[in-house]
């Protein structure tokens, strides 16, 4: 009778199952490989270059002008989403119209396209002689290469976040607490801005800080339809980018930090909210 | 014969098993009878080698399994959603044990197509062989689990909840039928469950559990007349607990062993009386103590009515210190 | 008149939301898709197509689909096997694990590929010793692969977690118990079982990896005809103001997205595969 002995780690639960070994050490092997000793270079140059370069580089007027324009857009496009997201997956959930499949496929679009397909089709329409472009120039209204343009393009890449944060929420959501507050009296309103907002305000804002987060970080889709004038248009990303061209790496460095550790503070608060919440509400 | 002995398992902080000491014999049908962690599930998985144990032996025969894989340990387990292979026909199904020996080991593919097919006659699912678990119903896919498990030829059969995702009738007829099954094939077979009817219908013995120890092993006759803890008494068929004339103890009482009495019993304050198959069900409180009280008369005689106080006696009744209770 | 249901809309106010979301969607979704079809074609099929079989544009083209053919697997492999490690066995620290194969999604492409500069770089911690050694990395094919891993790193893992997840291991262990052994319960078991979800986190993983740009800008040094991938050569032609250039490129990688999304709605539609928020 073959015997097979059981030699195990001590530190994770028995299982029949062979394969811990391996799999377990090759990703591990290949995440530090990979990802974390190359984001690791990043701390390590920062915290090489002392507090003082750190700063005058890291928020010197020109980054500073940059941040402000991209968490700036970002919020202001999040915001949109917000609005617009919401109501595209209010209608997705809950009416049914021909050609729904197709356009809920469609709100995937962003993921699926590459963002400097993006960028120069957003500049084809905006520009001043695009295909919109040219009826708002006359009106006066400039909309390629201003902070109105980058918000456009930011409309677009952060557009499925909150609809796919806000979709299984709503259709989870069922008929019965509507129907409950319709025979204790609600209105359409009062059900809408009382029960139905207060259960899908968590995935919402879940939304919009994933759509913030990655339009904080936006380049593709953005520096064609920007202009790139430093202290005006000029995101963070592409500072970035304008400032490695310079050789000037620790510049780069400093700024790349900064935006880096922002979209760690929101995800980890994001994070630690919904896991507050889950626990108050006891799901 | 299957032997465990003095088995412990903890997971984390919590102790699943505690010292669990049992003997199955050639042949036998076993039951695990316990509420939700109980242990009784873990103690199945042990026994199949899904599970190790903190300490203890496990014996098959006379050998010491404890460190055989459960691969090699020629077990048929059944688990509680099948578990079947949704993308294998059902044929295929039942013929993945053998397919998967090494080659020198694995029978001929023809030997192997009759093998299954032999197995689907014997679970009265022949001819179903082409279909796919998920074209079955509940009670086919629990069959063709069964004759997966049982074409490795196993030492020991192995069903975690059997019936447990089935619905009261498919689960009566199921039942009737591994019964029979069992007495025909006679392979020792052991399964879990937390419905004490199922356990006296069909085991040979019942190994009654709960928090991670046994509380009594015996005939299904015997746990029920003679429950050897209270928990066991409670647990197994319903039972009334009444004050013991020392004043300190606890009488356990069956409904159907509690009779009317003229004089010289504990009086009850009826509260409803219903049907209750061959009986009647009265349910009343006793007067002084508050105790709810279930009694069972014989319907052929007239019932007490609501408002109306009786006098009680248990026919036969068992004691159990106050301690353990 | 017609009766209004306590927990619908009238039906003036649900077609006007139909109509405002769909406006909404047309003008920031459509358009845009529109518009890379319609600059392509402006100057007729021909120009479409010499633009299209110019000798860097087919170099580009060809360098993308290496890229992705070399990442592509890497991280499906990747995927496969922490997605096994993490469903299949618990271990303190699992869901920290969890949190750290996303890390790549919170990163901007940006930075994505400055990392990479910053260790393989001339100026970077790896860098001399690389020159000295002649082995090039940063402005060459294999830092374009490596930001490409990094981009696309979590996408088949994170498809596969929650898919295996909800699946147990109860198969894998009924095929233990019927003794087969591991490759055989993986190939014969898990696999046909996670093969849909599979399929769906490699197409949206290549979906990225061919139409990175920012990641790859920083690492490739956009040398025409030997690093310029499809997306840096649009930006490329663009910038020159080869307009039907630029966006016969751009409608490949339109006509690679809209297949993308078609697959993915069926897989979607087909095999009850969840939609959730993805990146």
């Amino acid at each position: 009778m073959p015997t097979t002995t059981f030699r195990r780690p001590d530190w994770r639960a028995p299982s029949v199952l062979p394969g811990f070994g391996l799999t377990f050490g090759f990703t591990l092997a290949w995440l530090t490989l990979i990802v974390l000793i190359p984001l690791a270079t990043i701390f390590l140059r920062s915290a090489g270059m002392g507090w003082h370069e750190f700063v005058a580089v890291g928020f010197s007027h020109r980054a500073l002008a940059a941040y402000r324009l991209s968490f700036g857009t970002a919020a202001a496009a999040g915001l949109v989403n917000a609005l617009f997201g919401l109501l595209v997956a209010w209608v997705l959930v809950r009416y049914s119209f021909p050609g729904k499949r197709v356009v809920s496929a469609l709100v995937d679009l962003p993921f699926a396209l590459p963002t400097a397909v993006a960028g120069i089709a957003l500049t084809a329409i905006y520009a001043p002689t695009g295909w919109i472009g040219q009826y708002l120039e006359p009106l006066g209204i400039k909309v390629a290469f201003t902070p109105i343009g980058i918000t456009i393009a930011l409309v677009f890449i952060g557009l499925p976040f909150v609809v796919r944060s806000v979709e299984p929420v709503l259709a989870d959501l069922g008929h019965d607490v509507e129907e409950a507050a319709a025979t204790l009296g609600a209105n359409r309103v009062q059900t809408f801005s009382q029960v139905i907002f207060p259960a899908i305000a968590p995935a919402l804002v879940t939304g919009f800080a994933l759509a913030f987060a990655r339009g904080v970080g936006e380049y593709g889709s953005v520096i064609f339809i920007s202009g790139n004038m430093p202290g005006k248009t000029e995101i963070a990303p592409l500072l970035i980018v304008t400032q490695l061209e310079q050789y000037a790496y620790a510049g780069a460095t400093a700024i790349a930090t900064v935006m880096m550790l922002v979209s760690f503070v929101i995800l980890f608060g994001l994070n630690t909210w919904q896991a507050v919440r889950r626990r108050r509400l006891g799901a | 014969m299957i032997r465990v002995q003095n088995i412990t398992k903890r997971f984390g902080e919590f102790p699943a098993l505690h010292g669990i000491d049992l003997e199955v014999k050639p042949g036998e049908f076993i039951a695990l009878l316990g509420p939700s962690g109980s242990g009784k599930t873990t103690l199945l998985r042990i026994i199949a080698g899904l599970e190790f144990q903190d300490s203890g032996e496990v014996f098959f025969h006379d050998e010491d399994v404890s460190s055989v894989g459960v691969g090699e340990r020629q077990v048929g387990f059944v688990f509680q959603h099948y578990a079947l292979f949704r993308h294998m026909t059902v044929a295929e199904n039942v013929a993945f044990g053998l397919t998967v020996r090494k080659a020198k080991n694995r029978p001929a593919k023809s030997v192997i197509k009759a093998r299954a097919e032999e197995l689907l006659r014997l679970v009265q699912l022949d001819g179903l062989g082409s279909r796919y678990p998920g074209q079955l119903s509940g009670g086919q896919r629990q069959r063709v689990a069964l004759a997966r498990a049982l074409a490795i030829e196993p030492r020991l059969l192995l069903l975690d909840e059997p019936f447990g995702a089935l619905d009261a009738k498919v689960r009566k007829d199921l039942r009737r039928w591994l019964k029979d099954l069992h007495r025909q094939m006679g392979l020792t077979s052991i399964f879990v469950t937390h419905d004490q009817e199922e356990a006296l219908e069909l085991a040979d013995r019942v190994v009654v559990m709960d928090h991670g120890v046994i509380e009594q092993i015996g005939t299904p006759e015997q746990v029920y007349m003679e429950p050897a803890t209270p928990f066991v008494a409670r647990f197994v068929g319903e039972t009334n607990q009444l004050p013991a004339s020392d004043g300190k103890d606890m009488l356990h009482v069956r409904p159907h062993d509690l009779e009317i009495v003229a004089a010289d019993g504990d009086a009850v304050l009826v509260d409803n009386v219903f049907r209750k198959g061959g009986c009647w069900r009265v349910e009343g409180t006793l007067t002084g103590g508050g105790k709810v009280v279930e009694i069972d008369l014989d319907a052929s005689r007239p019932a007490p009515s609501p408002g109306e106080t009786v006098l009680i006696r248990p026919r036969r009744s068992k004691i159990f210190a106050q301690t353990g209770a | 008149m017609s009766r209004q249901h306590s927990t619908s809309e009238g039906r003036a106010a649900r077609l006007g939301l139909i109509a405002l979301a769909l406006l909404f969607l047309g003008f920031f979704l459509v358009l845009p898709l529109l518009a890379v079809f319609s600059e392509a074609l402006k100057q007729g099929l021909g120009a479409f197509i010499d633009a299209v079989k110019n000798p860097d544009a087919l170099a580009a083209i060809r360098l993308t689909l290496l890229i992705a053919a070399i990442s592509v697997p890497l991280n499906m492999v990747f995927g496969v096997a922490a997605s096994w490690a993490i469903t299949k066995f618990r271990f303190p620290g699992r869901n920290l694990l969890v949190t750290l194969i996303d890390l790549p999604f919170s990163v901007s492409p940006v930075v994505s590929g400055l990392i990479f500069v910053l260790l393989f770089g001339a100026n970077g911690y790896l860098g001399p010793w690389l020159a000295a050694h002649g082995v090039k990395i940063i402005f060459a094919v294999p830092g374009i692969v490596l930001a490409t891993v990094f981009i696309t790193f979590p996408f088949v893992a994170r498809e596969l977690i929650p898919l295996m997840m909800e699946q147990g291991k109860d198969d894998e262990e009924a095929a233990i118990s019927l003794g087969a052994n591991g490759w055989q319960t993986f190939w014969h078991v898990t696999l046909p079982n996670i093969r849909w979800g599979l399929l769906y986190g490699v197409l949206l993983c290549n979906a990225r990896a061919m139409g990175e740009f920012g990641a790859v800008s920083v690492v490739s040094g956009h040398i025409r005809g030997e690093t310029n991938t499809m997306p840096l050569h649009v930006e490329i032609l663009y910038n020159e103001y080869d307009f039907v250039g630029a966006f016969a490129v751009a409608s490949l990688l339109a006509a690679l997205a809209l297949v993308t999304l078609v697959v993915k709605s069926l897989l979607e539609w087909r095999f009850d595969l969840h939609s959730g928020a993805k990146h």
